[in-house]
């Protein structure tokens, strides 16, 4: 499946959810912000979200320290 | 009528500042005008705000803010006076953000933290032996009234959690995010973007280390919307938070509120 995170395209395999996207990339999904398809996913529904070919992800990952 | 030290003086023709001075400030030898420097025998016109102040000694808050006004000019000075920040974590980075924030005559912080002042936090953190032990929030609030006395401060003591902040700091013009924890930095994000829509935000993630200054940036994620920081140089054993480049990431966000508080970058 085609999906475009931060701005390239890429091929996943066995996904299809916003959890397992953040599992096959290896981020922990405390600390990221997704944004599906312009829509901002709450963590609860990371298992919920569903992805399809072609879609947009934007992850924003925060690393600790302040 | 012309004002000198913020109070109501009468005006007459060929008035300068070295007149005024005689009257109301012999010692006085630093002149400004509507929030200029200006020489001592500069004419006054009438309806003129005039300030006299002696080198040395303690200005008071109003002299204060003439002296922030003549050096960052009346335009800005008001701008800065009117906006409204919250300070969420005051760390490496809350506390030198709150510093500069006020050193500029910011009109309103809300500071935001539940800890304690602890020994291993002054290696970065803008504090002092003697107050290890206070909350976070009453130490940097006695600092920054001794940096400016001018600042209003709003001190919030609680442990935040997500759907606290949109009622906390909803109505502030910008959110500076200086957390520790990249839970509550990914939190805060999510909420500026999903709750707090009228809100701009500076937000951090990767400033541990000693590494390269230029690798911190400020990137804008959104319209009105900036993290500072390189992105990846997380605090854990063998990479901790240190004074110098803590204090490059915080200046970065102290500077991009600036900028947003005066139009020079997009806000929301």
């Amino acid at each position: 499946m085609n999906i475009t995170v931060n701005g390239s395209n890429k091929v996943f395999q066995g996904i299809s959810s916003v959890t397992d996207l953040l599992k096959t990339l290896q981020l922990p999904s405390e600390t990221v912000v997704v944004e599906l398809n312009t829509i901002i996913i709450q963590p609860d529904s990371y298992n919920s979200a569903k992805l399809v070919e072609g879609d947009q992800v934007e992850i924003i990952r925060f690393v600790g320290g302040g | 009528m012309i004002l000198v030290n913020e109070q109501s003086i009468p005006f007459y023709n060929g008035l300068t500042m070295t007149d005024l001075a005689a009257a109301h400030a012999p010692a006085a030898d630093i002149f400004i005008l509507n929030g200029f420097p200006v020489q001592a025998n500069t004419r006054i016109n009438d309806g003129d705000s005039c300030s006299l102040i002696q080198k040395g000694v303690i200005p008071t808050p109003d002299e204060i803010d003439a002296l922030l006004t003549a050096r960052h000019t009346p335009g800005i000075q008001k701008k800065i006076r009117a906006s409204t920040i919250a300070i969420l974590g005051l760390g490496g980075l809350g506390s030198a953000v709150a510093g500069a924030m006020a050193k500029i005559g910011i009109g309103k912080m809300l500071l935001s933290d539940y800890d304690v002042v602890e020994p291993s936090n002054l290696n970065r953190q803008h504090y002092f032996v003697d107050q290890i032990g206070l909350l976070k929030t009453h130490a940097l609030q006695q600092n920054l009234l001794r940096m400016n006395p001018s600042v209003s401060l709003k001190l919030i003591d609680e442990k935040l959690t997500e759907s606290r902040l949109a009622q906390l700091f909803g109505k502030v013009d910008i959110l500076i995010e200086c957390f520790d924890d990249p839970g509550m930095k990914a939190a805060t994000l999510r909420s500026i973007l999903t709750e707090m829509k009228q809100v701009s935000y500076v937000g951090s993630s990767g400033m541990a280390g000693f590494g390269d200054n230029n690798t911190v940036l400020t990137k804008k994620l959104y319209p009105g919307i900036y993290l500072v920081g390189d992105e990846i140089s997380e605090a854990r054993p063998g990479m901790g938070l240190m004074a110098p480049r803590v204090g490059i990431a915080a200046h970065h966000m102290a500077n991009q509120a600036l900028r947003i508080l005066l139009g020079d970058v997009q806000g929301r």
